[in-house]
C-alpha cells in the first residue's frame, strides 16, 4: 500500500496537469478511507496504552477504598470503607508532611524564580568577560544534579549546621541551571525596542527587568513553576538523607517511612496514604491541564 | 547553660536510688527513636507508653521519633549523630550492636545500672536474648521487642492434604513430606499453592538463613563479631538444603521470595506453611480466615531459631542526667507489667521470664498458645548474626544467599565466597 | 537552544574597555559590574552545590574514610583499586547502562506516540492526555508499591492477569533476569508522561499548513513524519533524550522501595550503591570514589550533548 501511494505521489508531484479529475478524485477518497482506517488504529491503540496507563491508579483507589481483604482480591460486589484513609491519616502525622510540603515546595519555587530572573537577565542582557565561561559552569547542572553528590551535600550542610531543616531540602537546588537557562532564552527574544522606549522614559536597569522583561516571561515562569513543584513534591533521595524528624520530613518520606513495614506491606493503606500524598497535585493537574500544555507551548520549551 | 545545671545538679543526685524519684528543678529532655516494623498503631500504643511514664515521671521528658524499619532507624541515629545532634535513646536491632561501639555512640548499661537494683534488672531478661547485648565484657543493649522465627501453617490445608493439623512437621525430613503433600497444582502444570515458603529477599535472608544453621548445629560467627565461619560442611548443607526446597522438591517458589508478601500469601492461602517473624502473629490472628498452628523450628540435629528484634541503646551524647533518665526509661518500659503489655500489643515475645508470670500475661499465653511457643523456643536460640561492620558482612552473606537461591552460584561456592570477602572486611577488627 | 548560545558567542565578542578614560566605557565597567552582582547570588548557590561538591568528591576519593577516631589518611589510588576489583560496582555499573539503554528510547519514543495521539482529535482526548501525565504527579515511592502489587507472584495483578489465560507465575522481583526489566517498566511508565507534555507543546507549534502541504502532494503518515516532522521535533527530542538520560542515572526510589538491590544486586543502580555504601555503610571515601564514577559517565555524555549532538540539530 506504501509503494502504491508513493507511486502515485510522485505521479502527482509530476504536476497536477498531468492528473486527470477522476484520477485525483479516487486518490482522494482512498485518501480518505486510508485516514479512516488510520484514526480507529490510533483511537484503539491510544485508548489501550491510556487504560494500561491508568491501571495503577485505579488499582490504587481500589485498594483504598476496600477492607484489607479485598486489596487483592477484585471482587466487584466487596464493600466499601473509607476506614483505610482513618487509619492511614492516623499512622503517621500527615498534616505535618502536607505542611512540611507545601513550604518547602513554595520556598524552593519562590528562591529558584529570584535567582533564576536575575541570573538569566544578566546573562542575556549584561555583557562582561568571561559570561560565556560563566554559562558553561552553569550549564554543568543540568547534566551533574545535587541529587548525585549526596555524600558532599550533606557534609555541607552539617558544617553549615542546618541539618534536618526544611531549609536544608530546598537549599541545594535554589540555584537551578534549568530556570536561568530558560529565562536567559525568553529574555534574549522580547526586542530591545521595548527596553529602549523604557529607558527613554528614565527607568533604571532594576526597573526595565521588572516591567518590562517579567511581565513578558510569564508562560515560561508558569512552565517553569510547574516543572519545580512537582518535581520538588516528588523529590525522595535527598529528603530522605538530609531530615530525620517528623517536623521536617516531606510527604515522600513520610510515606516511605510509613509502608515501610517489617511486618509486611498493606496495601490497603498504603494506597490510602498515597491518594492523600498525591491528592493536590492530581487536582490540581486535572484542574489546570490546559493551562500546563499551554504555558509549555508558548514558554517555547523544545 | 542549661546543661551546667543539668550536670550540677546530676553531681548532687549521684548516689541517689534509681528507686527514688529524681528531683530536677527543670525536667530532663531524652530524645527516642524507635522504628516501627510491626503493623498496628505503634505510633499510638508508644505514645500512650510515654504519657504514662511521664505521669510517674514529671521530670521527665521522652520526646519519642519514629524513625522507619530498623535499617532505617540506624542509619537515621548514625546520620543525626555525625550531624551532632543525636539522640539519647533508641531502639535499634541488637545487631547493631557492633556498629554503634565502633562509632563510639553508646555507654554500656552495666556502667549506668551498677547498683543492686540495676544487676538484679540486667540479671532478669533471657539469655537468649542478652547474647545480642553482651561485648568486651560489658552490656551494651537491653531487649525491648524480641523475636525469634516461628513456622506458621494453615491446618484446614493440612487437612485437606491428608496431614495431621495438631502434628506440625517436627524435623527437616518431615518439613519436606509435608510441603512436598502440601503443594498443589492445577491443570496445566502451574502450581496455586505452595507448600512452604521461607523469605529471602531484601535484607533477611541471613536471618532465615540462620533458623537452617542453628539446627544444623552451625554457629555463623563469634562473639566477639570479628570472625565468621560460612564454608563449614554444615553451613553449606544448610544453604542447599534450602535451594533443594524449590528445586529438588519443587515444594518452594524458586528465586527470592519477598520478605513483605509472605505473610500476605499465608493470609491467601498460596503457601501452606510460612516461616517469618513471631511479631507477625498479632497481623495473621487478625487476618486470617482459617485456623492456623504456630510450630518451632523444625530439627535436624537439635532445634533452635535466632532470635531477633530491638534493643534499647542509650547514647555517649546524652548528659549524665539524660542517660539516668533514658535508662529510667528503659527499666520502666522493660518492667514485668510493660513488658506484658507490649508484647501483647505487639506479638513480640515480652523480654523477661517476670513478664510472662504477670496475671494478664498468662491470660493471654492460655487464650493464644501460639504466643507462647517463641518463648518456648527460647531455651534453644542463639544470638543473631551480627559482627563488626554489620551492614557490609551482612549484605555479604544476604548476596551469597540470593546467589544460591536464584541459581547463580552453586552453595559451596557461593559460601566460600562469602567467607573470603567477610574476612576481608573483618581483618581490621582482628 | 545550541543557536542562543553561538548567537552569545558573538555577542561575548563585544570589546572591553582597556581603560576608563571616556564615560562611555566607564558606563560599560558599570554594567559589568551589574551583571556579575546580578549573576553573584545564583552562581555562589550553584558553585556551593554542584561544583564544589564535584571537586570535594574527587579530592576525597584520594583518602581513607575515617572511622570513630580515626582520621582519614592519604591512599592515593587505594580507593580505586578496590573499586575495580568489587564485583558489586561492576554489576552497577553495567546494570545502569543497561537500564538507561533500556528505558531512554522506549520512554522518548513512547512519549512521542502519545503526543501524536493526543495532538489528533481523538475522542476522549482529555482522558488520554489525563491517563498519560497522571504517573507523573504520582511519588516514585507512591507508585513503586503499587507496582510492587502488580509484581507480586501468584495474586498480583500481572500473576491474575496470566492465570486467566493459563501461562505460569513469573517471580518478577525475585529472579535476576526479570529484576531489572521490571524496574525499567516502572520507570518508562513514569517518565513517559512528562515527556509526553515537551512533544505536545512542539507539535502544536508545527503550522497545520504543513500537513495539509504534505497530504496534498500524496504523502503518506509515515513519510509526513519521517520527511517533515522528525527534524522539527529534533530540538524537543534532544531535550528529552537528555532528561531520560539524567533521570536515568538519577531516579533509583524504585530500587528502594522494590529490590533494594536485589537478588543479588541484580537490581542494583549506580546511585542506589552510592547510597547503600555512603548512608549504610558509612564508607565516605568508597561512596566518594563510586560517585566520581557516575560524575565521569554523566560528563561525557554532556559533553556528546554540547559537542556532538547539538551540531547534527536542525533548528527553524
Amino acid at each position: 500500500m506504501k509503494r502504491a501511494s508513493a507511486h502515485r505521489s510522485e505521479q502527482a508531484s509530476a504536476g497536477p496537469e498531468h492528473q486527470g479529475p477522476a484520477e485525483s478524485r479516487a486518490m482522494a477518497r482512498t485518501g480518505m478511507a486510508q485516514a479512516r482506517t488510520g484514526a480507529m488504529l490510533d483511537t484503539i491503540g491510544a485508548w489501550l496504552l491510556g487504560i494500561l496507563w491508568i491501571l495503577p491508579l485505579l488499582y490504587a483507589v481500589w485498594a483504598a477504598i476496600h477492607p484489607p481483604a479485598y486489596a487483592t482480591r477484585f471482587d466487584l460486589f466487596a464493600p466499601l470503607t473509607l476506614e483505610n484513609f482513618a487509619r492511614a491519616w492516623d499512622a503517621a502525622p500527615f498534616p505535618r508532611y502536607f505542611l512540611n510540603t507545601f513550604f518547602l515546595v513554595t520556598m524552593v519555587l519562590a528562591a529558584q524564580l529570584v535567582l533564576s530572573t536575575m541570573a538569566g537577565y544578566a546573562f542575556a542582557r549584561y555583557e562582561f568577560r568571561g559570561r560565556d565561561f560563566v554559562f558553561m559552569l552553569v550549564l554543568l547542572q543540568l547534566m551533574v544534579m545535587p541529587d548525585v553528590l549526596i555524600v558532599e551535600n550533606y557534609r555541607t550542610m552539617s558544617w553549615l549546621g542546618v541539618r534536618d531543616t526544611v531549609f536544608a531540602i530546598g537549599l541545594p537546588y535554589f540555584a537551578s541551571a534549568f530556570g536561568i537557562f530558560l529565562l536567559r532564552q525568553t529574555f534574549k527574544t522580547i526586542p530591545r525596542e521595548l527596553e529602549e522606549a523604557a529607558r527613554v522614559e528614565g527607568a533604571n536597569g532594576w526597573q526595565i527587568l521588572m516591567k518590562v522583561y517579567v511581565p513578558l516571561a510569564r508562560p515560561t515562569y508558569i512552565a517553569y513553576g510547574l516543572v519545580s513543584v512537582s518535581y520538588h513534591w516528588n523529590n525522595f533521595l535527598w529528603p530522605l538523607i538530609i531530615t530525620n524528624s517528623v517536623n521536617t520530613r516531606p510527604l515522600t518520606v513520610g510515606l516511605q517511612v510509613f509502608s515501610s513495614s517489617d511486618q509486611g506491606i498493606d496495601w490497603s493503606v498504603i494506597t490510602a496514604a498515597t491518594l492523600l500524598s498525591a491528592a493536590p497535585l492530581l487536582i490540581a493537574f486535572l484542574l489546570f491541564q490546559r493551562q500546563f500544555v499551554q504555558s509549555f507551548l508558548r514558554a517555547g520549551i523544545r | 547553660m542549661r546543661r551546667t545545671v543539668l550536670k550540677s545538679l546530676a553531681a548532687v543526685m549521684a548516689g541517689a536510688l534509681f528507686s527514688l524519684p529524681v528531683h530536677a528543678q527543670q525536667p530532663v529532655d531524652v530524645e527516642f527513636y524507635y522504628p516501627v516494623a510491626v503493623g498496628g498503631p505503634i505510633t499510638k500504643i508508644i505514645d500512650n507508653m510515654v504519657a504514662d511514664f511521664h505521669k510517674e515521671n514529671p521530670d521527665i521528658n521522652v520526646k519519642p521519633v519514629y524513625a522507619g524499619t530498623y535499617q532505617d532507624s540506624i542509619a537515621k541515629v548514625l546520620t543525626s549523630m555525625k550531624g551532632g545532634q543525636p539522640p539519647q535513646l533508641a531502639v535499634l536491632l541488637s545487631t547493631d550492636m557492633f556498629t554503634l561501639i565502633d562509632e563510639d555512640a553508646v555507654v554500656p548499661i552495666d556502667g549506668l545500672a551498677n547498683d543492686a537494683a540495676g544487676k538484679a534488672w540486667l540479671g532478669g531478661f533471657y539469655d537468649a536474648f542478652m547474647q545480642n547485648s553482651r561485648s568486651g565484657g560489658h552490656v551494651w543493649g537491653v531487649p525491648f521487642q524480641r523475636s525469634t522465627i516461628v513456622m506458621y501453617y494453615n491446618k484446614n490445608l493440612f487437612k485437606a492434604a491428608g496431614l495431621d493439623p495438631e502434628h506440625p512437621p517436627a524435623t527437616w525430613q518431615e518439613l519436606v513430606d509435608a510441603s512436598v503433600k502440601l503443594t498443589k497444582k492445577d491443570a496445566s502444570g502451574n502450581v496455586t499453592q505452595w507448600g512452604l515458603e521461607i523469605p529471602s529477599g531484601g535484607a533477611f535472608a541471613y536471618w532465615l538463613f540462620q533458623a537452617l544453621t542453628t539446627p544444623n548445629n552451625a554457629i555463623l560467627m563469634n562473639e566477639a563479631g570479628n570472625q565468621v565461619m560460612l564454608d563449614k560442611p554444615a553451613v553449606v548443607e544448610a544453604a542447599q538444603f534450602w535451594r533443594d526446597l524449590s528445586v529438588k522438591h519443587g515444594a518452594m517458589p524458586s528465586g527470592t521470595i519477598d520478605w513483605g508478601t509472605t505473610p500476605k500469601d499465608f493470609l491467601e492461602k498460596k503457601a501452606a506453611i510460612v516461616w517469618t517473624t513471631t511479631g507477625n502473629l498479632t497481623n495473621i490472628r487478625a487476618n486470617a480466615d482459617f485456623p492456623f498452628g504456630v510450630a518451632m523450628m523444625p530439627k535436624k540435629v537439635r532445634g533452635g531459631s535466632p532470635t531477633g528484634g530491638g534493643n534499647f541503646y542509650i547514647f555517649k551524647s546524652g548528659t549524665p542526667a539524660q542517660q539516668k533518665a533514658a535508662l529510667k526509661f528503659a527499666q520502666w518500659a522493660t518492667s514485668p507489667e510493660r513488658a506484658a503489655d507490649w508484647s501483647i500489643a505487639t506479638g513480640y515475645v515480652a523480654v523477661t521470664p517476670a513478664a510472662w508470670e504477670t496475671p494478664k500475661m498468662k491470660k493471654y499465653a492460655q487464650e493464644v498458645p501460639a504466643a507462647a511457643v517463641a518463648r518456648d523456643q527460647l531455651a534453644v536460640s542463639v544470638a543473631e548474626f551480627s559482627t563488626h561492620e554489620n551492614q557490609r558482612v551482612t549484605k555479604v552473606l544476604n548476596d551469597a544467599l540470593q546467589a544460591i537461591l536464584t541459581g547463580a552460584k552453586p552453595a559451596q561456592q557461593a559460601m566460600t565466597d562469602a567467607q573470603h570477602e567477610s574476612d576481608r572486611i573483618l581483618r581490621p577488627y582482628r | 537552544m545550541a543557536r542562543n548560545m553561538k548567537m552569545s558567542d558573538k555577542d561575548a565578542g563585544a570589546a572591553m574597555p582597556r581603560a576608563p578614560a571616556s564615560p562611555a566605557s566607564a558606563a560599560r565597567a558599570m554594567k559589568a559590574v551589574y551583571g556579575w552582582l546580578l549573576l553573584l547570588p545564583a552562581l555562589l548557590l550553584l558553585a556551593a552545590f554542584t561544583h564544589y561538591p564535584a571537586i570535594a568528591t574527587l579530592w576525597h576519593s584520594f583518602f581513607s574514610t575515617p572511622k570513630g577516631r580515626r582520621p582519614a589518611v592519604f591512599v592515593g589510588l587505594d580507593n580505586y583499586q578496590t573499586m575495580r576489583d568489587d564485583p558489586v560496582f561492576w554489576r552497577a555499573l553495567w546494570n545502569n547502562l543497561w537500564f538507561a539503554l533500556g528505558t531512554i528510547p522506549t520512554s522518548v519514543a513512547l512519549a512521542l506516540v502519545m503526543a501524536l495521539w493526543v495532538n489528533r482529535n481523538l475522542p476522549g482526548r482529555g482522558f488520554l492526555r489525563l491517563s498519560y501525565f497522571t504517573p507523573t504527579v504520582l511519588p516514585m515511592v507512591a507508585v513503586a508499591n503499587i507496582w510492587l502489587f502488580f509484581y507480586t507472584p501468584q495474586y498480583g495483578l500481572i500473576a491474575q492477569v496470566l492465570g486467566i489465560f493459563g501461562l505460569p507465575g513469573v517471580n518478577w522481583l525475585g529472579s535476576r533476569e526479570t529484576a531489572l526489566p521490571a524496574l525499567m517498566l516502572v520507570s518508562v511508565w513514569k517518565e513517559a508522561g512528562f515527556f509526553m507534555i515537551f512533544y505536545l507543546a512542539a507539535l502544536q507549534g508545527v503550522s497545520p499548513s504543513l500537513r495539509e502541504a504534505a497530504m496534498l502532494e500524496g504523502a503518506s503518515r509515515w513519510q509526513y513524519f519521517r520527511r517533515v516532522l522528525w527534524p522539527l521535533l529534533m530540538p524537543t527530542t534532544l531535550f528529552v533524550l537528555i532528561n531520560a538520560l539524567i533521570n536515568a542515572f538519577r531516579l533509583i526510589d524504585h530500587v528502594v522501595v522494590m529490590t533494594r538491590g536485589g537478588p543479588d544486586n541484580a537490581s542494583t543502580l549506580l546511585l542506589f550503591y552510592i547510597f547503600q555504601v555512603g548512608f549504610s555503610f558509612w564508607d565516605t571515601a568508597y561512596a566518594a570514589t563510586l560517585t566520581v564514577v557516575l560524575l565521569a559517565v554523566l560528563g561525557l555524555a554532556a559533553l556528546l550533548k554540547f559537542r556532538w549532538l547539538d551540531k547534527r540539530t536542525h533548528y527553524q
